[in-house]
């Protein structure tokens, strides 16, 4: 069309940008996810590198239960953070509670074998390359399994003494994120460890 | 459009005492503080990693010669190194950064103002924990003193049989304290460019400044990382008993290398983006033309961030590798010269047919196109892996990276400091002495480094404390040495100038040079919410708007 435009301009210029939360905790997973690359890679460069035993045949098993129950914890926050979106904290802190309980158990897989390998098959992270990668990048998922719980339990605790309302959705999301970012990493360090690496 | 300052009456304020107004800025959140503090910062380090410098030079002034001693010169190249690039150069782009990018997009403070101001005290912890070496290295061995592995540290030089005392446990947990704060920094810019922009910027209408520092940001979030990862693997060597560099355990010491220069290489592009950023910004004011071809600049920047992720082994060439990994790392080394010759090209066009003013920003710049071009070149010449062959570790490797650090990171870093000075004081410096540092420097600079590559083609190894008189090394290293003095000289003709324009200056006005990005569109200096009403922008150009009601920018853009 070739007549002048007769359309006045839109009097209120519509500005929405993502918010500063969600862009923060992507950047930091980015981050985050080139830490763990690393080591991913370190381990297996190094795999069947080891001059001694124990290895990894030997003495890993695949633990399945532990999996299913981080893995099961990314639907829970999900579910949680569904919750205190429509406001309605009292299921969101039921939600978020299984949530911990999810993670806390995990851990606890963690130290069990971490106890048995110890004090049963004397692989410690200075045995071998094996101990020194399995160590570094199962505990640095550990670390990160803890961060995870010690802001989830915060979270908690401030649910219980009611102070957490619907409008804290958008910071919930966040720390879900992270939540989701250390599961979906466990799904790479199994991968790498309990079934490339034996 | 709101863009006009509005001058507010200025308030008498009541003098605080000392101690209070250093508890203001120690405990500020505000980005132009925690700016200027990042740059008072590298300024300090400037000079004591510069004095390492001289004296380095004042050693290698004659053949023979034993200003100081071999052990010393390790120490001394080693934290000449790590300080440039981690205290000196980062701190400078992350003050640059931190000060003008809020301004530039049109917020009031940076996404998240505590996180910045934690990430400075973690560079400033970092940096401290590395010099505080010299006094704590000792440890219960009674060896070491500074850090001597070198500023890449090769394994297995780092390993408790060759390092003993804590000398590479002070240079470990320096890179890794500053490394989380350069992370903090990087997540911030990209938070603040990608949420805070004003109503109007688009990602097409960011200033190039905003483009470049967010790929930077980018860059430093996947460049850091890897190298914060590669330090917790070399504490748990140095502290649990690990294996991942022991080479006796069957661990590897080319992964080391590999590590350290997945860090290392795109550290290159996370120190001259920013560089470039100011140059986009300077260029076109002086030359009183807008930027040239602003599609193609930012798409060769976004290039350039990708292209560098995979460049990193053309440091290793000399260590042996496939011959189908040299030539994979020869040809991404030669594609990463597209993108950066695109943007030397758009900045001569820029000038080209411009009214160019040549103030001290503006010859900063000039001086930088030229060198960055050399300095490219000769990357190009190393980048072939026969050629590295011969050049690996000699003294025209060192030329060449100076002639990239040098001539062309700090020289658009003095222009930045020039150009911006007056609105971060209000004070405008003195053009005289401006003019001076730059022709000081850059005399030193070309006798520097220009001769530098001569004995590096002749054979010169680098890191080498002395060497054997008539192996035609002397004269060159002497020129070398004598430039030094010429680079120092303008070093504190600069210093003085600041110190001086701050107290003495003329006073500069919002917007000495007719610019056209917001930030000259508040006061000089700006106060603390930076702009009294949001403003709103329609083209890339908003002050050439306001300036030109009738002949905006945005019937054209």
């Amino acid at each position: 069309m070739n007549a002048i435009s007769t359309t006045p301009p839109p009097a209120e210029l519509e500005w929405e940008l993502p918010e500063r939360g969600r862009v923060a905790m992507f950047a930091l997973i980015a981050a985050e996810a080139a830490i763990f690359s690393i080591f991913v890679v370190a381990y297996l460069f190094y795999i069947g590198k080891s001059l001694s035993g124990p290895i990894p045949a030997e003495v890993l098993s695949p633990p399945f239960l532990y999996t299913v129950c981080l893995l099961s914890s990314s639907l829970t926050i999900h579910f949680a953070a569904k919750r205190i979106r429509s406001g309605n904290v009292r299921s969101f802190g039921a939600w978020w509670l299984l949530t911990i309980v999810l993670g806390a158990i995990f851990l606890y897989g963690t130290a069990s074998e971490w106890h048995r390998l110890i004090y049963e098959d004397g692989l410690t992270i200075t045995t071998n390359l094996f101990g020194t990668t399995y160590y570094s990048l199962v505990g640095l998922h550990g670390f990160h399994v803890v961060v995870g719980l010690l802001g989830l339990t915060t979270v908690m605790v401030f649910t219980l003494f009611g102070t957490v309302k619907q409008e804290h959705a958008e910071r919930i999301d966040v720390l879900s994120l992270y939540w989701h970012f250390v599961d979906a990493v466990w799904i790479v360090v199994f991968t790498v460890v309990y079934i490339i690496g034996r | 459009m709101s863009t006009e300052s509005i001058a507010w009456p200025s308030t008498p304020v009541e003098s605080r005492s000392f101690v209070d107004r250093l508890h203001e800025w120690i405990a500020t959140v505000d980005h132009k503080r925690l700016g200027i503090l990042y740059m008072i910062y590298a300024l300090v380090f400037l000079m004591i990693a510069g004095i390492e410098a001289t004296v380095i030079r004042i050693q290698l002034i004659r053949p023979h010669n034993d200003f100081v001693s071999p052990q010393v010169f390790n120490r001394l190249f080693t934290m000449h190194g790590t300080t440039m690039i981690f205290f000196v150069i980062m701190p400078f782009l992350f003050g640059f950064a931190n000060y003008l990018m809020p301004l530039m997009i049109g917020a009031r403070d940076m996404a998240f103002p505590r996180l910045n101001a934690f990430s400075f005290w973690m560079t400033v912890f970092g940096g401290l924990l590395l010099y505080f070496s010299v006094v704590g290295a000792n440890g219960l061995y009674g060896a070491g003193n500074a850090p001597d592995v070198g500023w890449f540290a090769y394994a297995p030089l780092t390993s408790r049989t060759f390092s003993i005392g804590h000398s590479t446990d002070f240079w470990t947990l320096a890179l890794l304290v500053s490394g989380v704060g350069s992370i903090g920094t990087a997540v911030n810019i990209i938070a603040t460019v990608l949420c805070l922009r004003c109503p109007g910027m688009t990602l097409a209408k960011m200033p190039l400044f905003a483009w470049l520092n967010l790929v930077m940001a980018g860059l430093v979030i996947l460049c850091v990382s890897p190298l914060t990862a590669a330090q917790m693997m070399l504490v748990i060597d140095r502290y649990l008993g690990g294996h991942f560099f022991d080479t006796q355990a069957g661990g590897s010491a080319v992964i080391w290398m590999h590590f350290f220069w997945v860090f290392g290489h795109p550290e290159v592009y996370v120190l001259v983006l920013p560089a470039f950023a100011f140059a986009s910004e300077i260029i076109p004011v002086f030359s009183r033309k807008p930027i040239f071809g602003y599609p193609v600049m930012v798409g060769a920047t976004v290039a350039i961030g990708f292209i560098s992720m995979s460049v990193w082994a053309h440091h290793m060439f000399t260590v042996g590798m496939s011959s189908a990994a040299n030539n994979f790392f020869v040809i991404s080394t030669m594609a990463i010269a597209v993108p950066t010759g695109i943007k030397i090209f758009n900045w001569l066009a820029t000038m080209w047919g411009g009214k160019i003013e040549f103030k001290t920003p503006m010859l900063f710049c000039i001086a930088f196109l030229f060198q960055f071009l050399v300095a490219g070149l000769t990357g190009i010449m190393q980048g072939a892996a026969p050629f590295d062959w011969h050049l690996g570790n000699s003294y025209f490797v060192v030329a060449h990276f100076h002639y990239v650090i040098v001539g062309g990171i700090l020289f658009c870093l003095f222009g930045a400091f020039y150009y911006w000075f007056p609105k971060m004081t209000g004070k405008m410096y003195d053009e005289t002495l401006g003019k001076l540092h730059f022709w000081l420097f850059l005399i030193g600079f070309h006798l520097t480094f220009d001769f530098m590559h001569i004995p590096g083609l002749l054979g010169m190894p680098r890191r080498i404390y002395t060497y054997e008189p008539g192996r035609g090394w002397d004269t060159w290293n002497l020129i070398v040495t004598i430039g030094v003095f010429f680079q120092a000289a303008g070093i504190l003709v600069f210093l003085g100038n600041l110190i001086w324009s701050y107290f003495r200056g003329k006073v500069a006005g919002n917007d000495p040079w007719d610019a056209w990005t917001l930030e000259w569109s508040t006061n000089s200096p700006p106060p603390v919410y930076n702009f009294a009403s949001i403003p709103e922008v329609k083209s890339r150009r908003p002050l050439w708007d306001l300036k030109h009601p009738d002949d905006p920018d945005w019937e054209y853009e």
